[in-house]
């Protein structure tokens, strides 16, 4: 009787032993495949025999000439618009989204369902067809090419309203409860809202701003639109997309690997900061639909 | 269709549930439809009954209103400024004045400028004297005059028509104020003054605020483009009638509909087939992108989650990478990684494995699952955030008992983790099938469409086989010969499809919840 009792158990945690060993196994060949693209091109960016794409890995030639070699090149504007375009949206779009989330999950007024209904309808057209006007219309600003930074943030900024639905269900977790008690102490709409409720929104601002402020960083159809054929105006994900195009890969290949890690290293220590901000944002706004 | 008592279907097995139920979806289609018919003319009923009581609210309160409240009928804002709201009044005045001068003055007083009447007057025939030569006294020779421009008057004509919406309706905000102020009068209390007015758009009327900046730029930047592009679906508008520079262009009414639709003729039918087939493989991208993520990603969460394993916040942060960084980098580079003299083909020609390279871009089923793999690595990290968050929330005491009833891990994930998660999730996966038949970046980056498509390449854009609708959409507008006319088609179909895929669905999910009660 007790040896078998004790067989069971020792059955039971070899079984366990092995089948975490077969997910250790897993996840190191995951964590393999998913790091490899992002080792080759830090390699890559290091390789100075050749400017073309080879078919080994590690670099015969180490140097910075690379790197040296992006500042003779019209990357540091692109890098300062797309830096300027990141830091402009993050601010102007968080206010933007807080308005329209903050509204729609506390206010209870006549046209709030019909406006959500139709916003929802609003969403469901393919975005990309409203280019062509949006870029003539810039166009006749003067807001395109050389200029199309701030057009760009105009335009970006303009429709994000659209995006309140993560923090609208991040809101709808906050009790009124609260907003009432503030309420009948006779604090007004306003007050309730910049020192009540936003204190406790923390976690969905930092994750508002940290998604603006992303999506210039890798956007990539309107932009190319916006700045046609004028270098100035670029951004580092169109300007940096030329290079691959048949005519410049053999030239531009090991400097586009150069340009990619330094674009990708702060943008990726920010998001492994503000991760957590980012896990909540994510996981809530699924849940809540 | 045989009907079922709850005892009787209990009774059934799996498979005639299963069955059952298809079968009862089918049979429920024409009483849905009969429904959503009944909408429809309930809607355009509830429409006009109501347009009908604004009129005769707005006659009788002429009849029955004071000198004050029918003067502000022609003078907007009148009525407040004699009852003492004058600020109200003045914005009432203002707002009609610039409506005036939009509309009548501004094409009188500017050179070359034109009102809003003239815009409207333009509406119905986009412009009628396009770019010609003329004979020019000075130079003693013929040069273009460029006369209308297409693309203006249909741009400011929506824009106008907007506009006197807006009018009408302030105008008819306007009588009613003068209606309840007259009502407020009467029972004895005081009107509002100017600074209460102001106090309450922090307070009472907060929303109307807080929603003020976010709605204008909703309305400018993204519904008047969707009106003009809809309007541009019925008309020739594309590279060669630009509306300006080269010649007019016109209304055409359903023509592009009929060409992009239609299955009988030999010319047009190219774009029929090209959009049946790029549809079917939006469908199937859409279908595996969403549902490869979706399930390994929640078996990469499990398998993190799992008690035991140690680390866990290395392996999430490894794969969380790929959220980080841009994806212009990753896919681009992943992308020339894959090419014929990409580093992947290079070390496998250098190991010997293959004699020549795999042409992973240029076959077109190879391309095609390419694209789904790779979308795996992109989209897994996602998914394992969600479905963490998800997994530690459900009880675990439920996992303990089925233990006891002797269940195996594989009941309970049938049994406990899926149901949950495709509950809670329900909603979320719709979103992302239908985000996914727009995923513009992954395919254009990877692929930009390659393989190209010659069957098909005689419709517009050069087609291939990886083409979503959307990149399809994007390669029509581009170019010498863009046709934005056929865009805007492919557009508004790609509305209808999502659009219904979105109500379908709505409608079978179990976790839709009354909002009110979340809260």
């Amino acid at each position: 009787m007790s040896t078998k009792g004790t067989r069971t158990h020792m059955g039971l945690k070899a079984r366990s032993r092995i089948s975490n060993t077969v997910i250790y196994v897993l996840l190191v060949i995951m964590s393999v495949v998913w790091l490899i693209p992002f080792i080759f091109i830090v390699l890559q960016s290091f390789r100075i025999e050749s400017t073309w794409q080879v078919g080994y890995i590690l670099p015969q030639k180490w140097g910075f000439d690379n790197y040296l070699a992006l500042w003779n090149t019209d990357f540091k504007q692109w890098y300062l618009n797309t830096f300027i375009i990141a830091l402009a949206v993050a601010v102007l779009q968080t206010i933007i989204v807080l308005c329209m989330s903050y509204t729609l999950s506390r206010f209870r007024f006549k046209m709030r369902g019909p406006l959500m209904r139709f916003m929802l309808i609003l969403g469901m057209f393919p975005g990309m067809l409203t280019m062509i006007i949006l870029y003539r219309v810039l166009k006749d600003l003067g807001l395109t090419q050389a200029n199309a930074v701030p057009g760009l943030i105009l335009v970006y900024i303009a429709s994000s309203g659209m995006g309140y639905y993560v923090s609208k269900g991040f809101f709808d977790t906050i009790p009124k409860s609260l907003d009432e008690a503030a309420r009948v102490d006779g604090a007004t709409r306003l007050q309730v809202l910049t020192k009540v409720i936003l204190p406790l929104a923390k976690p969905i601002v930092i994750y508002t701003i940290l998604t603006a402020f992303m999506a210039p960083w890798g956007d990539f159809v309107f932009a190319r639109y916006v700045s046609f054929g004028t270098s100035a105006g670029m951004n580092v994900a169109v300007g940096m997309y030329s290079w691959l195009q048949q005519d410049m890969i053999s030239q531009r290949y090991t400097m586009f690997c150069a340009g990619g890690v330094i674009v990708a290293i702060p943008v990726t220590i920010l998001f492994m900061c503000l991760q957590k901000y980012y896990v909540e944002g994510v996981t809530g706004g699924a849940v809540k639909g | 269709m045989k009907k079922y008592s709850d005892l009787e279907y209990l009774k059934l097995s799996k498979w005639q549930r299963f069955l059952h139920k298809i079968a009862s979806f089918f049979a429920s289609i024409p009483r849905s439809l009969k429904n959503a018919g009944l909408a429809i003319v309930n809607f355009f009923k509830n429409i006009f009954l109501a347009i009908g009581r604004e009129i005769s609210d707005i006659c009788t309160t002429f009849v029955k209103g004071d000198w004050k409240t029918k003067i502000s009928y022609v003078i907007m804002g009148f009525g407040n400024c004699a009852r003492g709201q004058i600020l109200r009044g003045l914005l009432f005045f203002l707002f009609e004045l610039v409506f005036i001068f939009y509309m009548f003055i501004a094409g009188i007083i500017f050179p070359g400028g034109h009102g809003g009447a003239y815009w409207l007057s333009m509406l119905p025939s986009l412009g009628l004297i396009g770019p010609h030569e003329e004979y020019n006294m000075v130079l003693d020779s013929y040069t273009t005059v460029y006369g209308d421009n297409s693309f203006k008057i249909l741009l400011y004509g929506v824009l106008t028509i907007f506009f006197i919406i807006a009018f009408i309706y302030t105008w008819r905000q306007n009588i009613k104020q003068n209606k309840i102020a007259e009502q407020i009068l009467r029972s004895g209390k005081p009107l509002k003054s100017g600074k209460q007015d102001l106090h309450s758009l922090v307070d009472d009327q907060f929303h109307k605020t807080l929603l003020a900046l976010p709605m204008t730029g909703i309305i400018v930047f993204t519904v008047l483009p969707i009106v003009f592009m809809i309007l541009v679906a019925f008309t020739n508008y594309d590279g060669t009638h630009d509306g300006y520079n080269n010649s007019l262009f016109t209304w055409q009414g359903l023509e592009n509909f009929r060409t992009m639709l239609s299955w009988s003729g030999s010319g047009n039918q190219v774009y029929s087939a090209t959009f049946g087939e790029i549809l079917t493989w939006t469908l199937i991208w859409a279908f595996f992108a969403t549902f490869t993520n979706y399930f390994l990603g929640m078996f990469v969460a499990m398998m993190i989650n799992k008690k035991g394993i140690r680390i866990k916040k290395v392996w999430r942060t490894i794969l969380v990478l790929t959220i980080a960084i841009p994806q212009f980098i990753s896919l681009l580079y992943v992308s020339k990684m894959f090419a014929k003299n990409g580093i992947i083909n290079g070390m496998l020609l250098d190991w010997k494995w293959i004699t020549s390279p795999i042409p992973f871009w240029e076959d077109p089923t190879l391309a095609r699952i390419m694209v789904i793999v790779i979308n795996i690595w992109i989209g897994i990290p996602y998914l394992m955030l969600i479905a963490t968050g998800i997994l530690m929330n459900i009880p675990q005491d439920l996992y303990e008992s089925s233990r006891i009833d002797g269940a195996g891990p594989w009941k309970q994930y049938t049994k406990i983790t899926l149901p949950y998660m495709l509950f809670i999730t329900g909603p979320y996966l719709l979103t992302s099938f239908t985000s996914n038949m727009n995923n513009f970046n992954v395919i254009y980056l990877l692929t930009g469409g390659a393989p190209t498509n010659v069957a098909a390449s005689s419709a517009a854009g050069s087609v291939g086989f990886t083409d979503l609708l959307i990149t399809w959409l994007f390669k029509i507008t581009t170019g010498e010969g863009a046709q934005y006319y056929m865009a805007s088609v492919v557009g508004i179909l790609v509305f209808i499809v999502v659009a219904v895929i979105s109500l379908v669905v709505y409608g079978l999910l179990p976790s839709i919840k009354n909002e009110e009660d979340f809260q």
